[in-house]
């Protein structure tokens, strides 16, 4: 199974500068393991202990996984993952 | 964006100016909404964020100006500005309405770079339209801005 994952600019330094690159697993946080084992230290910069860090946005498909299941939400063959830094401040 | 930041004091305003991937040329203004609401923070909403990147990148675009305004203190980024600054070629613009409020008058409009936490001041040129991106002729002569003076 393959899910394509869109990586945001300040990201793809950790992914040799592509834009998109694809990885395999169940739920997200098995996504995101999977791809930290070609792209080491993506991971880091999403997930908090168990949580994704509050600065960054992780969409399944048209979904903010915030509002599905966080890391265990269910991915499935030919699911789209997009990645976006929050643009907030004070 | 001095006009969002003004219609929207005293919450904060934000946007972004689009402009073509690579280029560094702010062309397309793009104001948002601020779903934080609030006169001491702002955010995208989640689903408009996920919607504007999506329509970047089917132009080929990308945020050129990252801008928001700050609607009691001066136009310089706050600490949860640089923690937040995510956008490593962009130019992150603060807008300062904290004399002006909803009115005319003196407003403040810096631009800075913000990469791996560290803020650096640039100045702003003022040009009264960019030609058309790859066209031939004579480039917009810039008008040089003291960053810091105000502006009416």
């Amino acid at each position: 199974m393959t899910v394509e994952v869109r990586i945001p600019t300040i990201l793809r330094p950790y992914t040799q500068g592509e834009k998109t690159v694809t990885g395999a697993g169940d739920s997200l946080g098995a996504l995101l393991a999977d791809l930290d084992s070609r792209h080491a230290g993506l991971r880091e910069r999403l997930v908090e202990g168990d949580q994704l860090r509050r600065f960054v946005n992780v969409y399944l498909n048209d979904e903010d996984v915030r509002f599905l299941d966080g890391l265990a939400t269910a991915v499935a063959d030919g699911d789209a993952v997009t990645i976006l830094p929050a643009v907030a401040g004070g | 964006m001095i006009e969002h930041a003004r219609r929207d004091h005293p919450d904060e305003a934000c946007g972004i100016v689009a402009g073509p991937a690579g280029s560094d040329r702010p062309e397309r203004f793009v104001p948002m909404a601020n779903a934080a609401r609030s006169p001491t923070f702002y955010e995208f909403d989640s689903m408009d964020l996920l919607r504007l990147y999506r329509d970047l990148d089917a132009r080929d675009e990308e945020p050129v100006i990252v801008y928001h305004s700050h609607t009691a203190t001066e136009a310089y980024p706050s600490r949860t500005d640089i923690s937040y600054a995510s956008e490593p070629q962009a130019h992150y613009v603060v807008v300062s309405t904290r004399e002006c409020g909803n009115d005319e008058g003196p407003v403040e409009l810096r631009s800075y770079r913000i990469v791996d936490g560290v803020v650096h001041e640039e100045e702003i040129s003022l040009v009264d339209a960019l030609p058309p991106s790859g066209a031939h002729g004579a480039p917009a002569q810039p008008i040089p801005h003291h960053p810091q003076e105000q502006l009416r």
